[in-house]
């Protein structure tokens, strides 16, 4: 089999968080747009569920950083973050270690990926996998691309562990859903939180919806700090999906700015 | 390196609750284990959110320790923000603010 699925998603703590505190539209439409995610999801009918996203040192630490690294093991735990904080009750999520593997030493073949049999969710698996497996039945195969602690990987190889990712789907009888979680622009956990650069956000959507490797690979990353927050270089996220669904047409089904929310809130998925 | 110290015991704290704990009830006894200058070792022990912020840790570990601190999301907003206007912009690392204004 192969891809069956391929779609983004926001990922930020204060969807689940901080609901009480946002404006009931924002809450209801973001919510729906997740709901229909789902649907999307489930329709496909997948054996498993590749997470991409920039996790946020609930693993990995600048004593010891992979810039790629995919999980191995049979179950994970999250949310990492007091339960509380991030509306998420902590539980345990099932892994495939064998299907992992398969998939990492495919990986090696174009990207030297590293792996990792511990693996604890913070809120960039737990939020969308709240909403997109709310029964915890799918196994799940996390994915980090490191987005937090320079230096990173250049976008372009953010693009070839993508097209990597898509080659080891190909090469599996599974039918193999990705989902890659993270923000556009966005300041989160600095005094500039809720500031978010929708024309920015808008514009890189539109290079995600056009498939434009070019535009998408050009930006710097002084230019992502600068005008996307130390939150827009998850795009990396993004820019993997894209790699790994070259010739198929991504949609964006939800964007709205949600301040209350840190993010630019986004669904989007990929015509397959 | 001591802002490294400062993130590692952050980033340990906010993994594992018996350190948590540990660091509570005696916080003096974590940080002798941390290679700290003195005024790291003072924000933490006060557990100074505002002045680790513009030490330079990184907002993903210290948007943890802030809750682990019993701050509410705006609390913790305000204390950076406040911290600005005493200490001035963050003195190193991705988390520089450009304007501490944000919309929350």
């Amino acid at each position: 089999m192969s891809l069956v699925f391929a779609g983004v998603c926001s990922h930020a703590p204060g969807i689940t968080g901080r609901a009480h505190l946002a404006d009931p539209d924002d809450k209801a439409t973001l919510y729906s747009a997740f709901d229909d995610m789902r649907q999307a999801l489930e329709d496909s009918k997948p054996d498993a569920l590749i997470v991409i996203a920039a996790e946020h040192f609930a693993n990995f630490f600048m004593n010891n950083m992979p810039a790629y690294c995919i999980g191995a093991s049979d179950e994970y735990e999250g949310p990492i973050e007091d339960p509380q904080w991030l509306g998420i009750e902590r539980r345990l999520i099932p892994g495939n270690p064998e299907l992992s593997k398969r998939i990492i030493q495919s990986v090696l073949q174009d990207v030297d990926v590293a792996y990792a049999e511990e693996w604890k969710f913070d809120h960039g698996i737990s939020v969308p996998l709240h909403f997109l497996t709310p029964k915890y039945d799918l196994d799940i195969i996390p994915v980090n691309i490191n987005c937090q602690g320079p230096p990173l990987s250049p976008l372009h190889r953010a693009w070839a562990f993508g097209e990597a990712l898509r080659k080891a789907c190909d090469e599996a009888p599974e039918r193999i859903a990705i989902v890659a979680t993270g923000g556009i622009s966005h300041w989160p956990a600095t005094p500039d939180s809720g500031k978010i650069n929708e024309a920015w956000d808008k514009a890189f959507l539109q290079r995600w919806c056009a498939g434009d490797k070019a535009a998408m690979l050009s930006y710097t990353d002084e230019e992502i700090w600068r005008d996307a927050g130390q939150g827009g270089f998850e795009i990396r996220a993004f820019i993997a999906i894209s790699g790994a669904t070259v010739g198929y047409t991504p949609r964006v089904h939800y964007y709205r700015p949600i301040p209350i929310f840190a993010v630019g809130c986004t669904t989007g998925w990929v015509d397959l | 390196m001591s802002l490294y110290q400062t993130q590692k015991l952050l980033y340990l704290l906010n993994k594992d609750v018996q350190l948590q704990q540990s660091f509570l009830a005696d916080h003096e006894s974590v940080l002798a284990d941390y290679k700290l200058t003195e005024e790291e070792h003072a924000a933490l022990a006060k557990q100074d959110i505002g002045l680790l912020y513009i030490l330079g840790v990184n907002g993903q570990i210290l948007m943890h320790f802030a809750a682990m601190c019993g701050l509410a999301w705006p609390e913790y907003i305000q204390a950076m923000r406040d911290a600005l206007v005493i200490h001035g912009n963050v003195r190193t690392g991705l988390y520089v603010t450009t304007d501490g204004k944000g919309a929350v």
